[in-house]
């Protein structure tokens, strides 16, 4: 056959790189029943773990008796925090820099909390253990409220008390009381409060981002198994971040990391759920060291929803300033944030309140300033990035309601206030007020094409139409444009200021070319459904000319892929993206090499063409990638080594900074507080496109994950602690009925610093889904004088905002 | 633990017999028992459907089924619909339209699917919705898996009855019957 | 989540199930389609040493009509009910409300016994019944006795039933005139927020005869004979619709849950019966 004799186009297609809606290589196996996730893993002599939870928020414990639970048969052992002292595993370090109780060590801080791990020989076993274990509380005074936190003489970590009184500093610097974990800051406060002191207009907002759940429909889990006759200890689990817990389990453990394996296998959702070390994971790995047998740990839907991994819970407050005509001058935000018994937050090192300093938005403001403070609260632990980069739903959500509050203060629309003071296509790259150099953007283009895709003024009159028939009494519904325009910060991130543990959060692409011209290639990710092994293929087929359908990419497995720091915070396709493209160059310049050597020329007077090198100026004398993998095994070249292979660590330069604009249409029963959307359009400017259809699916999904969010989903507690939204009856997760069909849309504004021009788009549809259906719903209630109500919108609080506008009267 | 019990069942058309407790959820009988590990578990309160098989000729969650109660049921997984060399065209029109991407919720959703189009072969995008609505996704936000179904039910009454039986979709019309 | 253990029995005939609800007493529990039960054992909120399994009892299945009534055996399932034909012509407003109960998965297997004879406020057939007038059959060692729906609930999960009865049967009246089952829940598989259900005859243009009963407004369903008096009579004006509905606010007495407040849910029951009202009207 003569590769010639198809044309370019032809060639470009066979590979299915960048740009091609590419059908998902995963698909096989989970439509068929065949995928393997940490619950389908069985081994020979499995034994399985569970938790006996407290019932109380805050509690001293007295005394613990499993006696009677060790009767039941099959059950082979109770560990309780005395068990794991003897081993320093009593306690482990949290992502945050604090520690955590791996089992209730003396008491207990909130409800759920791990307090003993039973340990059957089957699930049967071990849910007739836990009954049996019999617990002594004493109660003590429960906080559920930050701000009461910050005020009481109730102390709820008297680890973090020094035995004189004092307050030992925190992980972040000095802490103002017993209950406080950091304060952090960004930007310039003195000139902030200046220049809102002076201001022609300022718009003041108080706004909580209630504490919810990233729920994916898969809970976390693990089996650990210790071959104590190798001395190797296995750990399958439903991991994030597969390399940072090996690390993690050999620092606590004390076995050396190469005698740790790591196996993320298929995992069902992450969203930030499964990125930090829970206390499943090291009871397991006791368990299995102490009986020698692999041990299972499973999450119920209670335990997941009310232990591991809650999101938001910040407390919000902002002054936004402004010229007359609406330009604004300076910005100013509080936050109070609730981190629970312990600080779980998933953030880099340095960044205790994450990226929420990405909260002057898309915005051009000249001044800004920003302070956080953590507070320890009786309520579970975690703080992680539910489908967004670290804390930037909240900070998003932040600026786009202040946006809306600032209109309503300078009677303006929405819409035209945003385009006043978009940060212009030529002020890119652009260094905001609170630090970060925002890479590219063309934020009026993408503005002006949402507009005119949703006929913006169209809906403007007949929202002044219905307002109008409202007012006459002849309709009950209210119609509301939420509008919403936002800037992701992904891909965390630079090494030089970001880590977890110390561990830089680069990531890692190893290729290696078979002879025969099919590849396989393993990253330091984990896709979660985000459809990895589709799309890095499609990544390196544009880079090395082979088609995507002889690219195997594999990931998960710390034993083979090389180090990285796993997927969320929509870093995947930024970092280890970049990793794969740069992999795939390095292969390509040794390619080159052969190639050259085999149609004899120079180095430098062959080029790459889709799927081959090519002589310069002689396109008919050139050697496909396929002929040049094979000449890499069989040929002796001089100068050359053997084989085609590559690694790359890619250290990105900066983050990625994808952006967007949603317009939802919702209408309103005042009298029964029911939505219903009407219509969506989400505009997505996520840099170079690798897959459409992928992409679109993760906008369809994050969007419907900003639904749940903004209209019910929330971890909601009672003033004793007790959760009162723990499993799905109350737990709002949208049915097909409940969620609408979407409009998508996009333009492409290419990174300038990665590789393929490529930003991430899984989370962009949540960060920017959610002020679109909460501004709705405020905008819905403007003219009859509304400025903010807290979410989630659902009937009963909707209902409330309408009474409270006097609308029932 | 309580006195074990003679089951009996057909799972994908074998038929199968052990000695169970009867409080052995129908879910773990096939994931664990039988190493049927396609229906999965998702919420454990009957609210997410990611455990849906089909028990004689009903869609129901095996989450909420003891072993006891189903003994002597004929049962069909996502294993029983079809496989690598049988795909329906669910299976088929899943991936093509881009229905899934965790895969978690994937087995129950086309199990689920299946049943809907047997009894409402050309069904609306709203019957489809309001069909489906006793399956959770987290992933997708529906709009693929609307038009994955709608895609394969056009498919399957376009190839009509000389088109293709799958094993599976045969033995539930016979089960409903 | 895993149940404590307990012993099986599936009895073929109602004398076995009555022997052993007289055996075991109140450590026995009869169960339908379950859907209620099993959660809540799994949850370990149930404890049920002895679970009676009615499914190959015979007589409890099956729809049958006679000219003035239509019995449902208490193994009839929401899903058989949306699928009978002859009763979504003689009695549209079942099909209307089974519609929105749960999912398509728990309507397969939740049945009508197992809906009003658990007491679960949150149900929707006790309302339903209650508005249609229907009778449950009860069948327990000392006989078989009929209760009217109307009497049956006396609060949260506590009924006319004995724990050694068995409900075998629902007998409604055929019903007259126009009908709607309206519900306002939060999302799919939730229960009411506030759920209304009336029947109302019209004759020449006015009401002759109107029957409303309300869901999760109290801890049990509510039938408010002063709210349908309320617009006998009338030609269902808005001053007769308010009648109905200010009366059936006097008859409920919802409490605080996730859902909300009870000054919601009183605002919710209003507006729902009055667009149950407007609705059954039109169809009168």
């Amino acid at each position: 056959m003569k590769d010639d004799v198809e044309n370019r186009e032809d060639r470009v297609a066979n590979l299915k790189g960048l740009g091609c809606s590419r059908k998902r290589v995963e698909d096989a196996r989970f439509t068929q029943g065949k995928g393997n996730y940490v619950d389908d893993i069985k081994l020979d002599g499995m034994i399985f773990g569970d938790f006996v939870r407290s019932p109380y928020a805050h509690a001293r414990i007295k005394s613990i008796d499993a006696s009677a639970a060790l009767e039941v048969p099959g059950v082979l052992a109770v560990l309780t925090a005395k068990d794991l002292e003897p081993l320093g595993l009593h306690w482990m370090p949290t992502l945050a820099g604090d520690k955590q109780m791996v089992l209730a060590d003396g008491k207990v801080l909130f409800q759920g909390q791990e307090v003993a791990f039973v340990v059957a020989e089957d699930r049967y076993a071990a849910a007739d253990g836990i009954e049996l274990v019999e617990v002594d509380y004493e109660e003590l005074p429960v906080i559920v409220d930050p701000f009461e936190a910050l005020k009481s003489d109730v102390v709820l970590r008297e680890d973090l008390v020094a035995e004189d009184g004092s307050l030992p500093d925190g992980a972040h610097g000095p802490r103002k009381h017993a209950n406080h974990i950091f304060t952090w800051e960004a930007g310039d406060k003195d000139p902030t409060e200046e220049v809102i002191a002076n201001a022609e207009v300022v718009a003041e907002e108080s706004m909580y981002y209630h504490r919810t759940h990233p729920c994916p429909l898969e809970t976390c889990g693990c089996v650990a198994s210790m071959d104590k006759v190798n001395g190797k200890l296995t750990l399958w689990g439903t991991f994030q971040a597969p390399h940072a817990i090996r690390t993690v389990v050999s620092l606590i453990s004390g076995i050396e990391e190469h005698n740790i394996r790591v196996i993320s296998p298929d995992i069902g959702g992450g969203f930030g759920n499964k990125v930090g070390a829970y206390p499943g994971y090291v009871c397991s790995v006791v368990a299995s060291i102490v009986t020698g047998k692999p041990v299972k740990w499973i999450e119920d839907r209670m335990d997941n929803l009310m232990t591991t991994a809650f999101a938001r819970d910040y407390w919000m407050t902002g002054k936004i300033s402004a010229t007359k005509e609406g330009k604004i001058t300076g910005l100013h935000c509080h936050v109070t944030a609730d981190h629970g018994g312990f600080d779980a937050c998933a953030d880099p090192t340095k960044f205790p309140a994450g990226f929420m300093n990405i909260c002057t938005g898309s915005y051009d403001i000249p001044t800004a300033y920003l302070a956080v403070d953590g507070v320890y609260t009786n309520k579970a632990p975690g703080g992680v990035s539910y489908r967004c980069s670290f804390r930037v739903t909240e900070a998003v959500y932040f600026i786009e309601r202040m946006i809306e509050v600032l209109a309503i203060e300078l009677n303006m629309d929405a819409a035209e206030l945003r385009r006043v003071n978009f940060i212009r296509k030529e002020q890119f790259p652009y260094t905001a007020a609170l630090g970060w150099e925002y890479d590219s953007g063309d934020y009026h283009t993408a503005w002006e094409k949402a507009l005119k895709a949703v006929d913006y003024e169209g809906l403007r009159a007949e929202q002044a139409q219905r307002i109008a028939d409202f007012k006459a009494g002849k309709t009950r519904s209210l119609m509301g444009i939420g509008l919403s325009f936002f800037t992701e910060i992904v891909g965390a991130g630079p090494v030089k200021n970001c880590d977890i543990l110390g561990l830089g959060m680069f990531d890692s692409c190893e290729i290696r070319i078979h002879p025969t011209g099919s590849a396989i290639a393993r990253l330091g990710t984990i896709s979660q459904g985000q459809g990895h092994a589709t799309t890095f293929a499609q990544i390196l087929a544009s880079e090395i000319g082979l088609p995507a359908d002889s690219i195997t990419i594999e990931e998960g497995d710390t034993d083979t892929a090389p180090y990285g720091l796993g997927t969320y915070g929509s870093r995947s396709t930024p970092v280890a993206g970049a990793a794969t493209a740069m992999a795939g160059r390095k292969i390509r310049a040794k390619a080159q090499m052969i190639a050259a050597y085999l149609l004899e020329v120079h180095d430098n007077d062959v080029e790459f063409d889709v799927d081959r090198f090519v002589v310069k100026g002689a396109p008919e004398r050139f050697k496909t990638m396929k002929e040049i993998a094979f000449a890499a095994y069989n040929q002796a070249i001089p100068g050359i080594e053997p084989g085609l292979e590559a690694v790359s660590y890619y250290d990105p330069p900066n983050m990625t900074y994808p952006f967007g604009a949603y317009v939802c249409v919702m209408d309103i029963d005042v009298d029964t507080g029911v939505t219903d959307i009407r219509r969506f359009y989400a505009l997505d400017d996520c840099g170079t496109r690798i897959n459409p259809m992928i992409i679109e699916g993760q906008v369809h999904g994050g969007l419907t994950e900003a639904l749940a969010v903004a209209m019910g989903q929330e971890i909601a507690y009672d003033d004793m602690g007790n959760v009162k939204t723990g499993t799905l009856m109350d737990f709002f997760l949208p049915t097909a009925w409940e969620v609408p069909n979407y409009e998508t849309d996009y333009t492409v504004t290419p990174s300038p610093h990665h590789p393929i021009g490529a930003k991430g788009v899984g989370e962009s549809p949540h960060v920017g889904g959610v002020p679109a259906f909460s501004n709705a719903v405020h905008d819905a209630f403007r003219a009859f004088g509304l400025r903010h109500t807290n979410m989630p919108h659902d009937h009963w609080r909707i209902w409330r905002t309408a009474h409270e506008l006097g609308l029932h009267a | 633990m309580s006195k074990k019990m003679h089951i009996k069942l057909t799972v994908n058309g074998k038929p199968e017999e052990f000695l169970a407790e009867p409080r052995e959820l129908l879910i773990y009988t096939l994931r664990e028992r039988l190493n049927i590990t396609g229906p999965h578990i998702g919420c454990e309160t009957s609210h997410c459907g990611a455990c849906t098989v089909t028990l004689n000729g009903k869609s129901v969650k095996a989450c909420t089924m003891f072993v006891a109660q189903a003994d002597g049921a004929d049962v069909t997984t996502i294993e029983g619909i079809g496989g690598p060399d049988t795909l329906h065209p669910l299976q088929t029109a899943f991936k093509e339209h881009h229905g899934l991407q965790c895969g978690y919720c994937t087995p129950g959703m086309i199990t689920r699917a299946m049943k809907l189009l047997e009894e409402n072969p050309d069904p609306t995008e709203e019957e489809i919705r309001f069909g489906m609505a006793g399956n959770l996704c987290r992933c997708t936000g529906y709009q693929n898996i609307v038009k994955s179904i709608k895609a394969a039910a056009s498919e399957m009454n376009a190839a009509g009855s000389s088109g293709r039986e799958a094993a599976g979709s045969k033995k539930e019309v016979e089960a409903a019957e | 989540m895993i149940p404590a253990a307990f012993e099986y029995h599936r009895p073929k005939d109602l004398d076995g199930v009555l022997s052993l609800l007289t055996e075991h007493g109140d450590e026995a529990r009869v169960m339908a389609g379950g859907h209620s039960l099993i959660p809540m054992m799994k949850l370990r909120m149930a404890d049920v040493p002895h679970l009676i399994d009615l499914q190959d009892v015979a007589g409890l299945t099956g729809i049958s009509h006679s000219d003035n009534t239509i019995r449902l055996g208490a193994m009839v399932t929401q899903h058989d009910i949306i699928g009978d034909a002859k009763l979504a012509e003689r009695a549209p407003i079942l099909r209307e409300a089974a519609l929105q109960i749960a999912d398509p998965q728990v309507r397969y297997m939740g049945t009508v016994g197992g809906n009003v004879a658990n007491g679960d406020p949150g149900n929707d057939m006790p309302g339903l019944m209650q508005c249609l007038d229907a009778v449950f059959t009860l069948v327990g060692p000392e006989g078989t006795r009929d209760v009217p729906a109307r009497d049956f609930y006396e609060a949260a999960y506590m009924t006319a039933r004995e724990d050694d009865e068995v409900l075998t049967a629902v007998t409604i009246p055929v019903p007259r005139g126009g009908y709607a089952y309206e519900k306002q829940k939060r999302k799919i598989g939730d229960y009411a927020t506030a759920a209304a259900a009336v029947q109302i005859v019209k004759d020449g243009g006015t009401c002759t005869a109107a029957s409303i009963a309300m869901t999760n407004l109290s801890d049990t369903p509510v039938y408010s004979d002063a709210a349908g008096a309320a617009l006998i009579g009338t030609s269902l004006d808005d001053a007769a619709r308010a009648a109905a509905v200010a009366a059936m606010l006097g008859d409920i007495d919802p409490t605080e849950d996730n859902r909300g407040p009870v000054a919601f849910k009183i605002h919710v029951a209003g507006v729902i019966l009055n667009r149950a009202i407007e609705r059954a009207w039109a169809r009168a």
